[in-house]
Parts: C-alpha cells; sequence; structure tokens
C-alpha cells in the first residue's frame, strides 16, 4: 500500500514539475502568440483583443495558476491555433480526443505486430541448434536495430508503396470515415515502427530463453522424463516470458515516441504531428496537454512494469 | 568475473571494426577534404545516378552526394562524440554523488532525472532546441542534457553497489578522503558497465541527431546532415533514389558498425 | 448514359456561362485589362461535366474560419469559395461585382453607394439583405465593436442602408484602391455572434466540416448567382504538411490538384499529370536592413545587387520559370509595373560588384548574415544559392535559420536582423507593397529611408487620375530600384499539379484556389 502511495506522490510530483517547465519553456521561446496567430496583417486593435481574450496581459504567475486551475476542474482550455467553427476555438479536449486514436491505434498496430512476430522468432532461434540460422538471424536483427524509423518509413514507403505498389503513400483516411481504410494503411508505418522493436524482442527472448535452459530446474526437469517439448514450453518459455513482458512495457514508452517522427513520415494526423504543429505555433494549451499527457502515459506504463515485477519476483518488495 | 581485455577476438569485434574505422575515417576526412565541394551547384549535373564520377550521384542542385555523405558524417561524427562527452561526464558526476552519499540530494536528482526520463527524448531535445534556437550547438547541448539521465542511473547503481564493497570500505577506515575515494577507488571499476552505456549512448546520439535534422530542427544548411539530406531526399524516391538511400545507408552503416563493435566488446569482456 | 446527355446539355450553357462572366459582370472602375500573363485555363479533350468531388492538397491549415478573421494567404485562397464580397477579385486581377451588381463611387471618392445583387442567396437559404451588408462592413470596419478586423476597412466612417436594395458607405479619405478591400466577405447579419458558428457565405461552395490538421471540406452551392457554376459536387482541401509527401500522393492518386509544386517535382510528375506555371503573388528577396552599419551604404547594398545572379536562381529553383525582378512590385499588375531589370542585370556582374565595394571600403568583401525562415525550403534553398554567389564577389555569407516565430518577432516586427531572405505576399492592390517602403511605416521592415521616396508616395496615394497614379507609382519603384532598398530576386512561379481528367482551372494573379470552375472532362 505505502508503495502504491509513494509511486502516486512521485507521479503528481512529476507531472507538476513538467507542466511548469513547459510553462517556462514557453515564457521564454521566442515568437509572440498573437503574431503567430494572426500573422503579419491584423489591426493592432485585433491583436490587442486578442491579447485580452488569452489572458496574455496577466503576470505568468496568475496564468499558470489560472491554466492549472482549470486543468483540475477538468477544463483542458482551447487551443490558440485550432477553430472549431467561425466564432469558437477548439476545446484542447476535443481537439486531442480526435488526434490521439490515430496514435492509439499506431502504437497497438505496432504492439500487435511486434508480439506476434517476435515472440514466434525468439523462440525458434533459441530453440534451433542450426548455425547458419543462428548466425543469419543474429545479423538480420542486428542490422534491422540499426535502421533510424524515419529511414524506415522511407524505405517502406518506397518498397511497398512506389516500387510494389500495395499502398498508396498519403491515402491516409480518417478513421471517423472509413475504419478498414484506415487501418489498412495504418499497418505499413505501425510496420516501420515495429520492425527494430522486432528485432530487439527477439534477441531478447532468445537470450532469456537459453539463460533459462542452463538453469537447474531444466535439468531436473529433463532428468524427471519431461518431454522436450513439454520443457521449452512449460517452463523455459514461461519463466522466460516474464522478463520479456516487463521489456514489452519498457518498449511502449519508445513507440510513443518512436511514432512522433513516424506519423510525419506518413503524413497521420497524430498526437505526434499535433505536437510538433503545435509547438511551432505557440499554441500553448494544446502543447502543455499533451506533454502531460505523454508523461503520465510513459510513467503509468513503468508503474505497471514495476508491478508486474513484484509480481514475477517478490524478493524486490523487500528492497 | 573475469577482467576487462582478457577476453577472446570475435567476429563482432571484426566487423564493428571494420564498419566503424570506415565511417570514422571518411568523417574525419570529411572535416578537411572531400572530393567535390559540397555547396558547389551545377546546374546541368542535376540528378545524375551514382557513376564513376559521382558515385552516390547528385542531388537536385548537381551537388555529389557522396562528398554532402561525408560532410554529413563528419558533423554527425562530431556532435555524437560531443553529445556522449557532456552527457557522460554530466552523468558519472551526477550519479557518483547521488549514488555514493545519497540522501536529498539523491532523491531530487532522481526525481528530476525520472522525469526527464517519463518523456521521449526526442521530444525533449525537441521543446529544448524550441528555447535554444536551431544550430549546431544548440543541438550538442540539448541532446546533451537529454542523455545525461540514462548515465546518472547506470553510474548511480554502480556506485551503490561499489559503496557498500568491502575494500571501499576498508579505504574508508584507512582515512582516505572520499573524492580519492569516488574517482580513483570506483570509478575506474565501473568502466567496464560504463563503456557499453557509451557506446549506446553514442548510437542513441546519432540516432536523434538525424531524426532531429529529419524533422528540420537541429543542425541545418549550409552545414550538411544526413537527417537533413534524407527529409529533401524524400520527394524524389521515384526518380533518384539514390538521393534517399545514400545518407538514410550511412547512418545505418554508422550504427550497425558501432553496435557491433560494442556488442563484441560486451562478449569479450 | 445519363451524364453523357446532361454534359451535352451543359455544354451550351457553359458557353453562355463563361461569355456572360467576361462581358457584363465587369463593370466597376476595372480597367479592361484583358492580356492573360497570369491566367491559362488548360483544358482536357472532352466536354465539361457536372459532378465529381476532387481532392486539393493545400499547404498550411486553416488560421480562422471567420473570413473577416483570416488573415493566412492559405486560408483566405480557400475561403474564396464559401464567401464572397461585394466584389471579388477576377483572373486578371481586376474586380468583379459579387454580392453587389453595381456601385459608384462619388466625385470626391468618399462615398459608396453598393446595390446589391437580386437573390442572392446564403448558403443558409436566406436572400441577402442591405442589413446583412451592413452587418459585414461594420463588424470588418471596427464600426460594430470599435476592434477593426480588416486594415484597409478602417477608413469607413458609417454604412447606410438606403433602402432594401442599396447600401451607401461613407469614407474618412479618398483613395482609389479602396474597392479592392470591398472584396471583404458578407456573412448573415449577427453570425459573428452565432452560437454554431457555421461559416455562411455566398460563395460557390458551401462549408461541409473542418478538422484540423486534416482539412476542410466544402460541397456545391446549387443556388449559386453565378449560373451554371461550380460543377463539382464536393472539393475537399486536404492539408500536406510536406511537399515531398505531396508528390507521393499525387502518384498514389490521392490528390487530384496540387499548387506548390517545386520545378523538380514538376518534372517528376511531367507525362501524368497536367503541369501548369503562373506567377504567384510573392515578391521574394535578398531582403536588406538598411539601419544596419554596413549596410546602410548604398554602394554596399548595390554591390550585392550586382554579385547575384537571378537566373541562376531561377533555374535552379523554377526551372526558369519565375518572373526575375530589381524592384518591390508585382509584373502582374501590368499598369503600374515597370521593368528595371536592366539596372543591374539578371546575371552577376561580379566586376561592377567588386568596384562598388572597394570604393566603400571593403576591397576584400565583407561578412553578411543572411537570416532565413527555416520552415520555408524555397527560401532556405535560395539562400544556399545566394551564398554561393555572393562568395564568388568575396561577401561571406552565412545562413541563419531561424523558426518563422522567431522570423516574426525578431526580422519582421524587431528588424534585428542584418539580412534576410523571405518572401512577401503582395495582394492586388499596388498601394500594398510599396506603402511598406515608406520611412515611418509599420511595416518598413528594412528601415528603408529615403525622403524623396515618402514624398511620392503621399503624391501617389493622393493621385485620382489613373494613369498619374501608376506614374508616381513608377517613380517609387525606381528609386526603391537605384537605391537598393534591397536585393530583390525573383516572383516565383505556382506551379500546379491537375489531374489529367480534370480541366478549367483558372489562376489568378492574387492568392485565390478557385474550385468554381473546376470540372471532370467526360
Amino acid at each position: 500500500m505505502n508503495f502504491f502511495i509513494k509511486k502516486f506522490i512521485t507521479l503528481i510530483m512529476t507531472l507538476f514539475l513538467v507542466s511548469v517547465g513547459a510553462f517556462l519553456a514557453f515564457q521564454i521561446i521566442p515568437g509572440d502568440v498573437v503574431t503567430s496567430i494572426l500573422g503579419t496583417e491584423a489591426t493592432p486593435e485585433r491583436e490587442e483583443q486578442l491579447r485580452e481574450e488569452l489572458g496574455l496581459n496577466d503576470p505568468p504567475v496568475v496564468r499558470y495558476f489560472s491554466w492549472a486551475g482549470g486543468v483540475l476542474r477538468g477544463d483542458l482550455g482551447r487551443s490558440y491555433q485550432y477553430s472549431k467553427n467561425m466564432n469558437e476555438m477548439m476545446p484542447v479536449a476535443e481537439l486531442i480526443g480526435d488526434k490521439l486514436p490515430v496514435t492509439l491505434w499506431l502504437a497497438g498496430l505496432a504492439m500487435v505486430l511486434i508480439v506476434m512476430v517476435s515472440i514466434p522468432l525468439g523462440v525458434l532461434w533459441a530453440k534451433s541448434g542450426n548455425r547458419f540460422l543462428d548466425a543469419a538471424l543474429g545479423v538480420v536483427t542486428q542490422a534491422t536495430m540499426a535502421v533510424p524509423s524515419f529511414f524506415l518509413g522511407i524505405l517502406v514507403t518506397f518498397l511497398f508503396g512506389v516500387v510494389l505498389k500495395w499502398f498508396a503513400p498519403g491515402s491516409y483516411v480518417s478513421y471517423r470515415q472509413d475504419f478498414g481504410g484506415f487501418l489498412g494503411y495504418l499497418v505499413f508505418p505501425a510496420l516501420s515502427i515495429a520492425l527494430p522493436k522486432i528485432a530487439m524482442t527477439a534477441r531478447f527472448l532468445r537470450n532469456s530463453m537459453l539463460t533459462e535452459m542452463k538453469a537447474d530446474y531444466v535439468r531436473t526437469a529433463y532428468s524427471k522424463g519431461c518431454s522436450r517439448q513439454r520443457v521449452m514450453y512449460g517452463h523455459v518459455l514461461r519463466n522466460a516470458m516474464m522478463p520479456v513482458v516487463t521489456f514489452l512495457g519498457m518498449i511502449i514508452a519508445e513507440i510513443v515516441a518512436g511514432s512522433i517522427v513516424v506519423e510525419q513520415v506518413f503524413g497521420l494526423p497524430g498526437i505526434g504531428r499535433l505536437l510538433i504543429s503545435s509547438i511551432n505555433n505557440r499554441d500553448f494549451p494544446v502543447v502543455e496537454i499533451l506533454i502531460l499527457y505523454i508523461t503520465f502515459v510513459v510513467i503509468f506504463v513503468y508503474f505497471l512494469v514495476d508491478i508486474l515485477y513484484r509480481v514475477i519476483d517478490p524478493r524486490i518488495s523487500e528492497r | 568475473m573475469r577482467k576487462p581485455g582478457s577476453g577472446k577476438w570475435n567476429k563482432y569485434l571484426t566487423a564493428g571494426l571494420i564498419m566503424t574505422g570506415i565511417a570514422l575515417l571518411l568523417g574525419i576526412l570529411g572535416l578537411f577534404w572531400t572530393p567535390y565541394s559540397t555547396t558547389a551547384m551545377s546546374a546541368s549535373e542535376k540528378f545524375d545516378a551514382p557513376s564513376l564520377r559521382h558515385i552516390f550521384g547528385t542531388d537536385n542542385f548537381g551537388r555529389d552526394i557522396f562528398s554532402r555523405v561525408m560532410k554529413g558524417l563528419s558533423t554527425t561524427i562530431v556532435i555524437g562524440s560531443l553529445v556522449v562527452a557532456f552527457s557522460a561526464s554530466a552523468g558519472i558526476l551526477l550519479g557518483a554523488l547521488t549514488g555514493y552519499f545519497g540522501g536529498l540530494v539523491d532523491e531530487i536528482v532522481m526525481r528530476v532525472t525520472d522525469a526527464v526520463n517519463g518523456f521521449p527524448s526526442i521530444l525533449l531535445a525537441l521543446v529544448l532546441i524550441s528555447l535554444l534556437g536551431n544550430g549546431r550547438q544548440n543541438v550538442i547541448l540539448a541532446l546533451g542534457i537529454v542523455f545525461i539521465p540514462s548515465y546518472v542511473r547506470i553510474v548511480r547503481s554502480e556506485f551503490i553497489r561499489l559503496r557498500d564493497a568491502d575494500y571501499i570500505g576498508r579505504a574508508r577506515l584507512m582515512g582516505v578522503c572520499r573524492i580519492r575515494i569516488l574517482f580513483v577507488h570506483i570509478l575506474p571499476n565501473i568502466f567496464s558497465v560504463f563503456w557499453v552505456s557509451v557506446m549506446i549512448g553514442f548510437n542513441n546520439a546519432i540516432l536523434a541527431e538525424s531524426g532531429m535534422s529529419y524533422l528540420g530542427i537541429g543542425v541545418q544548411p549550409p552545414d550538411a546532415s544526413l537527417g537533413k539530406m534524407l527529409s529533401d531526399a524524400q520527394g524524389y524516391l521515384q526518380n533518384a533514389p539514390w538521393y534517399a538511400l545514400a545518407p538514410g545507408l550511412t547512418i545505418v552503416w554508422v550504427v550497425l558498425g558501432f553496435s557491433l563493435f560494442s556488442e563484441g566488446i560486451r562478449r569479450r569482456v | 448514359m445519363k451524364k453523357k446527355l446532361l454534359s451535352l446539355l451543359l455544354t451550351a450553357l457553359l458557353t453562355t456561362a463563361v461569355l456572360g462572366g467576361c462581358g457584363s459582370d465587369g463593370t466597376g472602375e476595372s480597367s479592361g485589362n484583358n492580356s492573360s500573363t497570369g491566367s491559362s485555363a488548360l483544358e482536357p479533350a472532352g466536354d465539361a461535366a457536372y459532378g465529381g468531388s476532387v481532392v486539393v492538397g493545400i499547404q498550411q491549415d486553416i488560421d480562422s474560419l471567420d473570413p473577416h478573421k483570416a488573415t493566412a494567404a492559405g486560408t483566405k485562397e480557400i475561403l474564396f469559395n464559401i464567401f464572397e464580397g461585394l466584389v471579388k477579385p477576377d483572373k486578371n486581377g481586376d474586380l468583379m461585382n459579387a454580392v453587389a451588381s453595381d456601385y459608384t463611387v462619388s466625385e470626391d471618392g468618399l462615398v459608396y453607394t453598393f446595390t446589391l445583387r437580386e437573390g442572392v442567396k446564403f448558403h443558409n437559404g436566406s436572400v441577402v439583405t442591405a442589413e446583412d451588408v451592413k452587418y459585414s462592413l461594420e463588424r470588418a470596419s471596427g464600426l460594430l465593436d470599435g476592434t477593426p478586423l480588416i486594415s484597409s476597412l478602417k477608413v469607413l466612417t458609417s454604412v447606410d442602408i438606403i433602402d432594401e436594395k442599396t447600401v451607401q458607405v461613407t469614407v474618412g479619405g479618398a483613395n482609389t484602391e479602396l474597392i479592392y478591400s470591398f472584396v471583404a466577405a458578407i456573412i448573415p447579419a449577427g453570425s459573428g455572434e452565432d452560437e454554431s458558428g457555421t461559416p455562411v457565405g455566398t460563395g460557390p461552395f458551401s462549408f461541409v466540416s473542418y478538422t484540423p490538421q486534416e482539412g476542410i471540406v466544402v460541397k456545391k452551392n446549387s443556388d449559386y448567382w453565378q449560373k451554371g457554376l461550380p460543377y463539382l459536387d464536393e472539393v475537399n482541401f486536404k492539408i500536406v504538411t510536406s511537399t515531398d509527401t505531396a508528390l507521393l500522393e499525387l502518384q498514389g492518386g490521392s490528390i487530384d490538384i496540387y499548387p506548390y509544386l517545386t520545378d523538380s517535382q514538376a518534372n517528376e510528375l511531367q507525362g501524368s499529370f497536367q503541369i501548369l506555371s503562373a506567377p504567384s503573388a510573392v515578391v521574394q528577396a535578398l531582403y536588406l536592413n538598411n539601419a544596419d552599419p554596413l549596410l546602410s551604404d548604398v554602394r554596399i547594398r548595390q554591390a550585392i545587387c550586382y554579385a547575384l545572379d537571378k537566373d541562376a536562381v531561377n533555374d535552379f529553383l523554377a526551372g526558369g520559370n519565375a518572373t526575375i525582378i530589381s524592384t518591390g512590385m508585382l509584373p502582374t499588375l501590368q499598369s503600374y509595373y515597370v521593368d528595371l531589370n536592366d539596372v543591374y542585370g539578371t546575371g552577376a556582374n561580379i566586376d561592377k560588384a567588386k568596384e562598388l565595394m572597394a570604393d566603400a571600403g571593403y576591397p576584400d568583401g565583407f561578412d553578411l548574415e543572411i537570416t532565413v525562415p527555416s520552415n520555408y525550403e524555397y527560401h532556405m534553398q535560395t539562400a544556399e544559392v545566394v551564398v554561393e554567389q555572393l562568395k564568388s564577389a568575396g561577401i561571406n555569407a552565412v545562413i541563419r535559420p531561424v523558426e518563422w516565430n522567431a522570423w516574426l518577432e525578431d526580422c519582421y516586427n524587431g528588424r534585428k536582423y542584418q539580412s534576410t531572405i523571405s518572401g512577401l505576399t503582395s495582394d492586388a492592390t499596388p498601394g500594398y507593397m510599396m506603402n511598406r517602403f515608406q520611412k515611418e511605416s509599420k511595416k518598413n521592415f528594412i528601415n528603408f529611408d529615403n525622403a524623396e521616396y515618402d514624398e511620392v508616395y503621399v503624391k501617389a496615394a493622393a493621385a485620382m487620375d489613373p494613369e498619374e497614379k501608376a506614374g508616381y507609382y513608377k517613380q517609387l519603384q525606381q528609386i526603391l530600384c537605384d537605391e537598393a532598398g534591397s536585393a530583390f530576386i525573383q516572383v516565383p512561379a505556382i506551379t500546379i499539379a491537375l489531374n489529367p481528367k480534370l480541366g478549367g482551372y483558372t489562376f489568378y494573379p492574387v492568392y485565390v484556389q478557385d474550385m468554381s470552375t473546376v470540372y471532370y472532362a467526360e
């Protein structure tokens, strides 16, 4: 229980620090929000009106607390940049709610690909005594891990889009319009994110299994007359999977980061692209919430990983 | 435990050394000399396919891609090294202090480290660059800051482990001063572990740098940069695929070489 | 089957529509200048058919759905399809009557009387009334709540309803260019405070939806007052942030029209797409900060002008399609523009540059910092070329890339820079570009300081006679060029890729994506 409370306090502290950090950053970054929104052609009166609307004439401390107060009350504010209609700006919650599914499906799809490919691959690799296969997989995975995701994105575009014409680059359809087409298009960016992680996970699983195979209990199991299959899947894999699961947890954080770049390559309107354009346009309310959201997700995943560790190995909690 | 350097030579080391060697050679050479000027433009040589004259072909300004890749490689290697140097030394300092002494400082540093860690590195670098402005030095600074936490963690945990080791206890009894214990007695013993993370850090720095310049933040023209070349080249995939492949494969080459090299070292240890 | 019949019928209709468009509506003060530098309508074999939808790739997100508040050129060119003013720009850069069917200007230029066109309907079905016009103009000019939204309309002092079809506008000072400001959108009275906030106008297309980062969808306005238009049922303006992906999207068939191709991309698409090209409305220059200690010397500025090889820039970046300029006026504004390319030549004149530099006390060259907004690939690449060119004159130029917002703050508003390569988007009035180089102008970010220029500008603004006015504007351009206020480079070309099945695309000298004339050929 104590553990949970401590973790919770850490989470709140971190979120607070991050939000203050982002707020301060926005105070220092060059570029005036009002000019950024209105460009060079607006009248001074309109600029002043907007400045007042956005509360930019208040001192920074007041602005931070009025913003934070709003967030605590569940009001995430409105975007500075995006309109909802002619007379209103887009509420941040609505904006992010609209973009989040793209990133979540992308990350989810990547995760599915990673799990579906890397686990059989890792097992096969660990089981095979074939030196050639062993070496080949070693080289391939090593090489895959070295490809940066955006270059992989370009290669995927080139190979599947330009050469093989399996998909039309840029033919993204919104999930609201055509969910099947949406998923179909996401497969390729997801592949770009997943490939290096597949290599990593497969290597990790293989190493973990090889370590397990040397463990005493394996010898015991064999000596008790268990079949090789039984030992492999019943004991070794089960034990070897535990660290892999936590490893996969860690990867989620990297998938989030990877999707930011890959969204750019494939022109996906997800939160990564939203974040980049919001930073460029000084859209403070959107940036704050996105950063907080991402931080929250990452910390939460780490937290789950921590709990998993404890479940696997009760000794840890004594530390 | 075997001591570092006692292991056998292995294939990883050979392959890694060769690949890294070639990359370093070209990169360092690129600082002083390139076969063609990296900026001189020629309208008549736009998009020449790879040939003996231009082994990687030419780009949309008729510039020699091989020369530009060399220059980009220098930029990347210089930035990668400086980032690692910066973040590793800061990491050692912070990690050593927090790991050895613990207490309130440890708590504060670790909370900040957690906050930074809980944040995709490229994102943080992006925010920092918006703050600092574009340009080579700022990229180094931003990435340097971003990568500090990863070193702090490793160094700290090693220091915690060794802090309680017998020989340190004895040294303390003998009245050896703290600074000496930290940097003479403990530090050399963590190098085998630290070395690997420096290698990984170098690769991460290179990937982050190229990712950032791909997104258009970070190193800017006229500084050649592999990431920027890639993003420029993306639009010409169909008719001039070599333009994208050259910088892209170069990044892969460097990263792969280095990871093979570090794998080799890890196996040797 | 049905389509074929329709198309036959409609060809007939179309011919009348096109003729009608040229003749009867071209009233007002339009100078009847019909040369077609900026306009060309390429029609593929086959007749115009009604129906169908197209996807247009656009580069920037919408900055506002409120036509009075939108300031970005990229937004205005889209909203052109939804909203109309009393008058609207035509493809020759002149004005045609839109919501107004006619107007008169009093002798002293202080009173404008607009007669509303019969039966123009808003997209919500209601007929445009004098009330709506009064509301729209008062809102845009700040008479409504004290906050003017369109700066050129600030001079309005009152908007009065004479009868239900006539509106009279009184202004504080005469200016023959003011009529261009009446392109300001007419919206239903009260819609600026309306809860639903749906953008409602009178244009050929009505608003359907807007999704941030994805785009804006409009559908056919079947009640449109110009009979026979538009052809398309639906237009989807899709945001494509990177020109690189745009090319792939064109090739993949997910965009039909893309108006911002680079020259090399146009070459890639040659053969599979219709490629059309026309001058843009952007004045690109190496803008020089005249207040900079080094650049305050006119000889240094002239040396830079001589050192530039504008032909080479044109070749590299625009494949020779750009229009080279030596002064700050759009060549498409033909009645006012004067070609001064002979002053510094379009190629590099290194000897002359070196001579001037030696004169000014820099025989061995000097350092020059060029600030460039890094988000504009075109300006960045121009800068790369320019740096190379200046090198041969011994000028050691370095690029300082900055983010767009930093550029706005430091260069444009703060004027803290030495030189910058950027583009200014002009509107259809000659005064727009000339006004900003007066010493005291808020927009004079190059700190141009020339007493004669300021004097002539005052005369130009006051002139009521078109000939006289043009004369003054030409004089202004001459001063700007001779004094080397900045090293003007080119008006880049807009190169557009068009699905081969589409016809009727029309270029405008101002930023406009008019989709009403676009059709699928049978």
